[in-house]
């Protein structure tokens, strides 16, 4: 939790958020929540016999984010997105979109929201067996009662974006997963959501189109920079794609930040287990491992405080010489010594840099 | 019950221990009041003096609807009357409009053209082979002089299975909203009107309807109707949680989700369930014929009531055909994949239509012009019954002896013993043990059902017949079960064998349950054996292909697991294959005693002596009350013994899922 703060200096409104949410199932979840004061122990819920899916989140996304989810399974991730759509009624807590409570939205008000505002893709692409490629992808505009002819424009405009021009007469069992799971994406785009979330969506894929997938995405959002709230059980998959993490455990957040701070600077035990085979080359950067500027600095190589450490460590090991830090401005800020790259390279920092 | 191989840990097995002590004292003193039957009768033969009037309370209460309710089954009568008469006159008697020689007549659909019809659908949904298949049956109802009342059966089944079809989904889709009512309400419903024999169903519909085809509709309607409100439920059940929260998220309204994305998706189910309507509806279609639906089923009947064999088989032979192109269409366009979205002309659209309605109008006007497109001419129709009675004289003279022997032998030696032992079972010896096993199998709820439902079979005064009934629908189901789980384990275990059992076992699915009779009573005549054979080949099916079924779905990793142990065939058999197969094999048993019981029923037309001869009798008296009483202790019979075997397997499985 200390570290939403670090994580919040993105200087854009928050889109999404939630405070102190609660989902507890079991009979009378809400009453037992409200006696015990809005929060309660496992040892309280489980005496109850009460499972507590979702426990006391508290989460901001920023507009244009890409916020990822990450947990093993059973540790209350896809209750949580759940909840974030109101597709499961939260037992407690606030939910805001836009500054609006979604909590207190009539049916209509959330039908309305999610017409227009939500797109959701899922684990097993929930594509409709009865209906096309192109009529799977139209679909949402269909019940917003969008005419025939406009609405299949739109969704071939999404077929071409996600690359399966051509088989938009394919029924989803013709497909391969990956593709299925294209047409997932496109139908979900159709409506130009703001927000977008994804459940596990690459999960179900083998390793090598998961990671095709992955770099779509990245090209996608790099084009329509959506407001996304990713689930995944895969850390390498979050570390390929967040702005920020979540890391959740037992229905609770344990650390939000971003990857190069959770891989640096893991809150506790379980994030660490999780970090320590993570190529740290890939997710730190120059910034994060500098140290102050020396006197003759000016003089050195130059690179970017955002430059992730992999992209000049040859460089740096050939020139044996200590290269200077810049920021965005050209500002020198530290700088790093061939030694501290060659740790990295070889995992001796972990432990140093916190 | 006393199944201590699954050893569990001891502490489940003392908590096991008392029940299988309630159900030991239970059957001794079901014995115990067995032996002291001279001293205390009451307890063996249920008293005359302490009987409960049911039937005269039931057939009080039908005669009231029957005198303040006759104007509202009057008026349903007439609206139901229109469309099936419109259907009766376009497929068989054509439209007559006015009165004497000014009458104008139009003529009914030409034979021809229903033929190209069929032809043309099996062609649509299934290529070459089904056009045939359907083409070519149809053909054959008109090649052997039997088109006429064929397609009077063929116009009830087209005017009742749209109609079954819409209340069962409307039903299903009702109790899918409402779970408590549905399982308060709709679910026990729809068990007892599946365990209700179809004559029994017939008795009402009389009383209130007479005898006519609207009648024969209803009764058709209400026994064809639950296995689609059971699709729709199974279906709507079964649609991925993924789909349902894509619904949600697409913004979808609550209409929007059942009839654009829950409905669609669960398509397959409720095909399955349109099959099984049509199936169903076939089947009491003919059973009507006894009260008015005229037809095949009739045919049938008046053959088997004046044992004219050859015409029995004809009329039965043709009531298969239609059944195996209903079954094999309506398969085949479940099946179908789905089609690609409209587009295009009016002709790429509806083009199957024009040339069906084409193909119909054509050889209809054709007809006026060249006589033979209207009725199949006499001249070139076959009559296949003097080879069917030709064959039964044959056998007769040749085989009567042997045949005379095994059914002697069999009635000796294994039925009139078994009916002796079970016409002396003590009513209360009999409940005490039931309700002991439905405690311990299922806990005190399922003890008070069985309970409940037994001592109606005692009090209603019939005890006897019910105790008939269920030895004859017990030696079939045992026979089923000897002849059929090894036959579906043989299945199992050659994919060459099962090549042709299951077709085989298919095929006599279809067949609706009258017609397996005709060729029994052909050999054995009337009686117990006939009985006792017709009633083993309907309910062999579901053992068969439950066992096969069972030991296919046997985990690979569970058989290799066993082969690595250093199993040898029979031990990976014994302590592999079949426990894990068990509780499906249970299942299939537990469906064969439901069909035994049915056919059972039905075997009353071929003089047994038991409930289903009740109800013939009170068919053929109009006695609503008892009819429907002994209808009901049928019902009961089999939710007892369904419920039973339910809670074992349920158990069953929920200690595998433990251990």
């Amino acid at each position: 939790m200390d570290k939403t703060a670090a994580g919040a200096a993105l200087p854009r409104p928050v889109k999404l958020s939630c405070h102190n949410l609660w989902k507890v199932f079991g009979g009378h979840a809400a009453q037992f929540l409200a006696a015990h004061g809005g929060k309660a122990t496992t040892a309280e819920l489980e005496a109850a016999h009460l499972v507590g899916a979702v426990r006391d989140v508290s989460i901001a996304v920023q507009e244009g984010e890409t916020f990822i989810i990450m947990g093993l399974s059973g540790s209350g991730k896809s209750t949580l997105v759940r909840c974030l759509s109101r597709l499961i009624e939260p037992t407690a807590g606030e939910l805001t979109v836009d500054g609006q409570d979604l909590l207190k939205a009539t049916d209509a008000e959330l039908i309305d929201i999610r017409r227009h505002k939500m797109g959701m893709v899922f684990q097993h692409f929930a594509l409709l067996p009865h209906l096309n490629v192109l009529d799977n992808v139209a679909f949402p505009l269909l019940i917003q009662g969008v005419e025939r002819k406009a609405r299949e424009d739109r969704a071939m405009q999404m077929i071409e974006l996600v690359s399966l021009k051509g088989r938009e007469r394919r029924f989803p069992a013709e497909l391969s997963g990956g593709q299925q799971q294209r047409v997932g994406i496109a139908r979900s785009l159709a409506v130009e959501p703001e927000i977008w979330f994804l459940d596990e969506p690459f999960s179900a894929l083998d390793p090598l189109i998961r990671r095709e997938m992955q770099a779509e995405l990245i090209r996608l959002q790099g084009v329509l920079k959506k407001t996304i709230i990713f689930i995944t059980h895969d850390f390498d998959e979050a570390i390929r794609l967040a702005d920020r993490i979540a890391i959740m455990k037992d229905g609770e957040i344990i650390q939000i930040g971003k990857p190069e701070e959770l891989v640096s600077n893991p809150a506790t035990d379980y994030v660490a287990r999780f970090t320590q085979d993570v190529n740290r080359a890939r997710v730190l950067t120059a910034g994060g491992i500098m140290l102050p500027a020396s006197a003759g600095a000016a003089s050195l190589r130059r690179v970017k405080s955002s430059a992730k450490i992999e992209s000049f460590a040859s460089d740096i090991v050939e020139a044996a010489t200590p290269f200077a830090v810049e920021d965005g401005a050209g500002d020198i800020i530290g700088e790093i010594a061939p030694r501290a790259v060659i740790d990295v390279l070889t995992g001796k920092s972990r432990g140093a840099a916190a | 019950m006393t199944d201590v191989t699954a050893s569990p840990a001891p502490g489940i097995a003392k908590a096991d221990d008392p029940g299988r002590y309630v159900v030991m004292i239970a059957v001794a003193a079901a014995l115990a009041v067995f032996l002291l039957r001279d001293r205390m009768p009451a307890l063996t033969t249920y008293p005359d003096g302490a009987i409960i009037p049911f039937k005269e309370w039931v057939g009080a209460v039908m005669n009231w609807l029957k005198v303040n309710l006759t104007w509202f089954t009057r008026s349903i009568a007439a609206v139901m009357d229109v469309p099936l008469r419109f259907a009766i006159n376009l497929l068989a008697k054509g439209f007559k409009f006015g009165y004497g020689p000014q009458a104008v007549v139009l003529p009914r659909l030409s034979w021809l053209g229903v033929v190209g019809v069929m032809g043309w659908l099996g062609y649509l949904y299934g290529g070459w082979r089904l056009a045939l298949l359907c083409g070519g049956g149809f053909f054959a109802l008109a090649l052997f002089g039997v088109w006429d009342n064929a397609m009077l059966t063929l116009a009830l089944i087209v005017i009742c299975v749209p109609f079954c079809v819409v209340t069962g989904l409307l039903v299903g889709i009702w109790s899918y909203r409402s779970p408590g009512f549905n399982g308060y309400v709709i679910t026990p419903a729809l068990d007892l009107m599946q365990t209700i024999p179809t004559f029994a169903y017939l008795i009402p519909m009389l009383l209130l309807y007479g005898a006519s085809p609207v009648s024969a509709l209803l009764a058709t309607g209400l026994f064809a109707t639950p296995p689609m409100v059971r699709a729709t439920l199974l279906g709507l059940n079964k649609v991925p949680p993924e789909i349902r929260d894509f619904a949600d998220m697409a913004g979808c309204t609550r209409r929007q989700k059942l009839w654009r994305v829950l409905l669609p998706s669960a398509k397959p189910s409720l095909m399955i369930g349109v099959n099984q309507v049509i199936m169903l509806a076939l089947n009491m279609v003919i059973i009507s014929s006894m009260i008015g639906a005229g037809g095949l089923g009739y045919d049938v009947l008046l053959a088997l009531r004046a044992l004219k064999i050859g015409q029995a088989m004809e009329a039965g032979l043709a009531i298969v055909i239609i059944a195996i192109v209903l079954d094999r269409l309506s398969q085949a366009m479940a099946r179908r994949e789905p089609a690609p979205a409209a587009e295009g002309s009016t002709w790429a659209r509806h083009g199957n239509i024009i040339i069906a309605v084409g193909l119909l109008a054509l050889t209809t006007l054709f007809a006026f012009a060249v006589p033979a497109l209207a009725s199949f001419p006499k001249s070139l129709t076959v009559t296949t019954a003097p080879l069917w009675k030709a064959g039964v004289d044959w056998l007769t003279l040749n085989l009567f002896d042997t045949i005379e022997t095994v059914r002697v032998f069999v009635l000796l030696n294994f039925l009139n013993p078994l009916r002796a032992a079970f016409e002396g079972l003590p009513w209360l010896g009999v409940l005490l043990v039931i309700v002991a096993l439905g405690w311990r199998l299922g806990g005190w709820r399922l003890a008070l059902l069985v309970g409940l439902l037994g001592f109606f079979a005692a009090s209603s005064g019939l005890w006897v017949p019910a105790m008939q009934t269920l030895y004859l629908a017990g030696a079939a189901t045992l026979v089923a079960c000897l002849l059929g789980i090894p036959l579906g384990i043989w299945a199992s275990r050659s994919n060459r064998v099962e090549a042709v059992v299951v077709p085989v076992i298919d095929t006599l699915q279809t067949i609706p349950m009258f017609c397996i009779i005709i060729p029994v009573v052909m050999l054995f005549r009337v009686g117990d054996v006939t009985a006792l054979i017709a009633t083993v080949a309907f309910a062999i099916v579901p053992a068969v292909r439950y066992t096969n079924h069972g030991l296919r779905q046997v985990p690979v990793q569970l058989i290799e697991a066993g082969q690595v142990a250093g199993c040898t065939r029979w031990q990976l058999f014994r302590h592999v294959q079949l426990p894990v197969a068990m509780p499906e094999i249970m299942l299939g048993i537990n469906q064969a005693i439901l069909l035994a019981l049915s056919m059972i029923i039905i075997c009353a037309m071929v003089g047994t002596r038991d409930l289903g001869q009740e109800i013939f009798k009170a068919l053929a008296k109009a006695d609503s009350g008892r009819g429907i009483v002994a209808g009901l202790v049928i019902a009961f019979i089999g939710i007892i013994a369904d419920r039973l075997i339910t809670a074992w397997v349920a158990r069953r499985k929920r200690r595998g899922g433990l251990a």
